[in-house]
């Protein structure tokens, strides 16, 4: 079986997997519009994997479909109701079908125990029904491999039912003789008796007659009524399961009698077609009867029946164009990822030189004409929206994600012994497909913290007055161009005492810290921070949220915290809606450019309102509200200029690295907050220490994208680790 | 000898192209639909010799696809297979019932599905 065709079926599973889960939420969380639609596509969905895996012969894969498949359709059509105890027993099953797809593509070995259990719970499900079903409809089932013949056409056919050299001898070998009076069924189905005659020529010789007797006068003919009887004759050595074969599916539709020709003395009794006799006679024509020319040997050289009428054919193509075309189903087709990406570059390069022509055009004298004015105007319209188009080619609606988030609360709900549900809003925000793919670890981490942490079990919620059943909240949604996903918990909403004493005693924040709740609550996202008193087997120890903020921070994101005691937690990450563009502020140092990512900015202040002490020989900190914060001389640190003696007349932009450490860049001046285009260095240049890329801004100059964790790393190398950074 | 044209309509991709690989290895030329409407604009478009379609499908499933083409006036006649898993003999009667010509079980062995094809569109 080639490997681009299982591939497809992979791919195809995860789809359906993807179909099943939403559905079941879908289901369980009553957001399903039509219960009944959303059931038959989980159906449907389940059903295709099993029909897939059975063609590939992934007999574990069948085995489970099968049932779940069974279990599924009993609730389809109503015999099982979709009770709390089925849905559960139909999310467990959609876990396993999705481990058992995964570990089939990659040949893992399974959980076998678990889903022979799983399969007992189906099978409880459906009791006795089951017993009779299942041999039937498991039995007819046999998973058999499809062995595709390669390129050079070689025809492997596998087991082939038809016995062409069947040895079994036939006395008269002359042929059959076949009596036959098609229905009214077999013309409603498709049937047509030259078809049938052109699949016997291809046997042998072929006599055939036809008896006209019952037809009616010719204003009472319809096509489609049976009114004729024929006899055809087959000069053949073939075996009579062929012709048989033939009539496979003709045997239900009329009357059909198969027999070896007889000698013309013996004739049919109830036929009294006259047509009979050894082939090559010509049979009398009498009354009613016509014969009927041995049709062709080839089956091309007739056109298919409707080409016979053209007539109706005419009638056909009117009441076509009449017809508005049904809607068709989303067409989608495959592209390389890197021609995605090389159209991206080359959009975001057409955006740079737009912007730079319409400065440049800005600057010069030009004479007024309209038709220019609008036709840049037009142009900066098209640019924007061609860029909008491009990168919506990457978006991808986070509803993927999101669903594999239930199970993730699923597992966490059963690990702590909760009740928990999860509501999810907002499922079809796009984002950008490399933003979706690394959002999974930080959500998955979020949730489990969110059950884990968050929730309180279900003794503490009653006596809080609240239901035993936790509800924890993923919601995504486009604000002011970026991505808001958030995730939420009705819980008792953070300790914050407990959290300040934990940092106290881990040395994050001095023991005579005072600090406000929203900087308590950001010490959850410290570096070495965990609340939890035992080794929790889910969150685990030493994996902390400042993971997340890490990883949120990588793609351009942040993280904020809101907490309510008594009501919950929220964590909300905002992101880019692409890595290809940046949120950044521009910024001169030393008359170079630079862009500093929006991401990391705290705020911006000038310096003749702060307090600037120096600290050892080489080290300055600004006080900022009181709190001291490391002073980094950007132009220092990049070798645009020597250190400088004062700061005056300077800016200090206040950043956060991925530890929430701030600092305080020195930059000469702040030109403006803006969306840049990335363009990668590393190309031209190699890696480059605390920039991370340039852009092309607007005037045609390249500024440098600063990397923030970088610049704030190295400082710490060449400065005394004095400052202890205090976040506050 | 000009080849046969198969119309192959199943909402499972991976099905479409295993049908549309066994098909073309044995000389038949496939067009493909992914759903009952899909099929029955498709037979608008051309005229395939023999269609096979898939029951379960969204939108509209084969049932209603095979009682579709035998009511209109598009490509009434062409011989209809069924292709499902269901080896129930009731489903099969279903599908007979609406107007197929005959039935496929899946999976199925692309040389006797090949050998079914030659001989309902002969």
């Amino acid at each position: 079986m080639s490997d681009d065709l299982r591939d497809t079926f992979f791919l195809e599973c995860f789809e359906l997997l993807e179909v099943l889960e939403s559905g079941l939420l879908d289901l369980s969380n009553g957001d399903a519009e039509d219960p009944d639609d959303t059931i038959a596509a989980i159906f449907r969905a389940v059903h295709s994997v099993k029909g897939g895996a059975g063609a590939f012969a992934l007999d574990g894969l069948v085995r489970l479909a099968h049932k779940f498949e069974t279990v599924l359709d009993a609730i389809r059509e109503r015999r099982l109701q979709l009770s709390p105890d089925v849905m559960k027993v139909c999310h467990s099953s959609s876990d396993a079908l999705s481990d058992r797809v995964k570990a089939e593509q990659s040949g893992e070995p399974v959980d076998e125990a678990r889903e022979t259990e799983l399969i007992a719970a189906l099978s409880a499900l459906l009791g006795a029904e089951e017993e009779e079903d299942e041999d039937a409809s498991l039995g007819g089932f046999t998973p058999l491999a499809i062995d595709l013949p390669g390129g050079d056409g070689e025809q492997d056919a596998g087991p082939i039912a038809l016995q062409i050299d069947d040895p079994e001898p036939e006395p008269e070998a002359a042929g059959f003789k076949i009596e036959w009076a098609p229905n009214a069924a077999f013309f409603s189905r498709g049937g047509e008796v030259t078809r049938i005659i052109r699949a016997l020529a291809t046997l042998g010789d072929v006599e055939t007659s036809c008896n006209g007797e019952d037809v009616p006068p010719l204003d009472a003919v319809t096509p489609d009524a049976p009114i004729l009887r024929w006899v055809i004759e087959v000069a053949t050595d073939v075996a009579d399961e062929e012709i048989r074969e033939i009539f496979e599916f003709a045997m239900d539709d009329g009357e059909v009698r198969i027999g070896p020709i007889e000698t013309a003395a013996a004739a049919p009794q109830d036929a009294d077609a006259e047509g009979q006799g050894s082939p090559g006679v010509e049979p009398a024509p009498s009354a009613g009867t016509a014969p009927i020319e041995s049709p062709p040997q080839t089956a091309a050289a007739t056109p298919p029946a409707a080409r016979e009428m053209p007539m109706e054919r005419e009638v056909a193509k009117e009441s076509q164009q009449k017809k508005s075309p049904p809607s068709t189903p989303k067409q989608t087709i495959r592209v390389d990822l890197d021609r995605v990406e090389q159209l991206i570059n080359l959009v975001g390069e057409l955006v740079i030189n737009q912007a730079m022509l319409a400065q440049r055009l800005d600057g010069v004298d030009m004479p007024h004409d309209q038709a220019i004015i609008d036709g840049l105007d037009e142009f900066r319209l098209l640019t924007r929206d061609i860029q909008e188009s491009v990168m919506a080619i990457r978006a991808q609606p986070v509803k993927p994600l999101f669903q594999r988030m239930a199970r993730i609360v699923r597992e966490a709900a059963q690990a702590t012994g909760k009740e928990v549900r999860l509501s999810t809003s907002g499922e079809w925000t796009e984002v950008d497909k490399t933003i979706v793919e690394r959002l999974s670890d930080p959500l998955t981490h979020m949730i489990r913290n969110a059950v884990d942490h968050g929730l309180e079990n279900g003794e503490e919620r009653i006596a809080a007055g609240k239901p035993s059943e936790g509800v924890v909240t993923l919601a995504a949604a486009h604000r002011s161009g970026r991505i808001v996903i958030e995730v939420g918990d009705d819980g008792g909403g953070i300790n914050r005492k407990k959290v300040l004493g934990v940092a106290i005693q881990k040395g994050i924040v001095p023991a005579d810290a005072n600090l406000s709740d929203a900087e308590i609550d950001s010490l959850l996202f410290a570096p070495g921070f965990s609340t939890a008193t035992e080794v929790s087997d889910l969150s685990g120890r030493g994996v902390g949220m400042d993971v997340v903020k890490k990883a949120i921070q990588a793609l351009g994101g942040r993280t904020s915290i809101s907490s309510r005691p008594g009501f919950g937690t929220t964590f909300s990450i905002s992101l880019p809606l692409t890595l290809a563009v940046l949120d950044g502020i521009v910024v001169n140092i030393a008359e170079q450019t630079a862009v500093l990512p929006l991401s990391n900015i705290v705020e911006t202040l000038r310096s003749e309102t702060l307090e600037v002490k120096s600290v050892g020989s080489d080290s300055k900190v600004v006080l900022v509200r009181g709190v001291s914060v490391p002073v980094i001389d950007i132009g220092v640190e990049l070798g645009f200029r020597e250190p400088l003696t004062t700061l005056e007349d300077k800016v200090f932009v206040i950043v956060e690295n991925h530890e929430g450490d701030t600092h305080a860049m020195v930059v000469d001046q702040i030109i403006d907050q803006r969306q840049v285009v990335i363009k990668g260095l590393e190309a031209n240049y190699g890696e480059t220490k605390g920039v991370s890329a340039a852009t092309i801004l607007g005037d045609g100059r390249i500024a440098l994208i600063l990397d923030v964790d970088v610049l704030v790393e190295d400082s710490r190398n060449l400065n005394t680790p004095l400052a202890m950074a205090m976040t506050g | 000898m000009k080849a046969l044209t198969v119309l192959a309509i199943d909402d499972s991709r991976t099905m479409r192209e295993l049908l549309r690989r066994a098909l073309t290895d044995r000389g038949f030329e496939v067009e493909v639909a992914v759903d009952g409407l899909d099929g029955l604009e498709a037979l608008e478009r051309s005229e395939p010799n023999v269609v096979i379609t898939d029951i379960n499908m969204p939108r509209m499933d084969g049932f209603g696809f095979i009682e579709a083409v035998r009511k209109g006036e598009v490509s009434r006649r062409v011989p209809i297979l069924a292709l499902t898993t269901e080896s129930a003999p009731e489903l099969r009667q279903r599908a007979r019932d609406a107007g197929a010509t005959g039935w496929i079980v899946k999976p199925f062995d692309p040389e006797k599905l090949a050998g079914v094809i030659r001989r309902v569109a002969a």
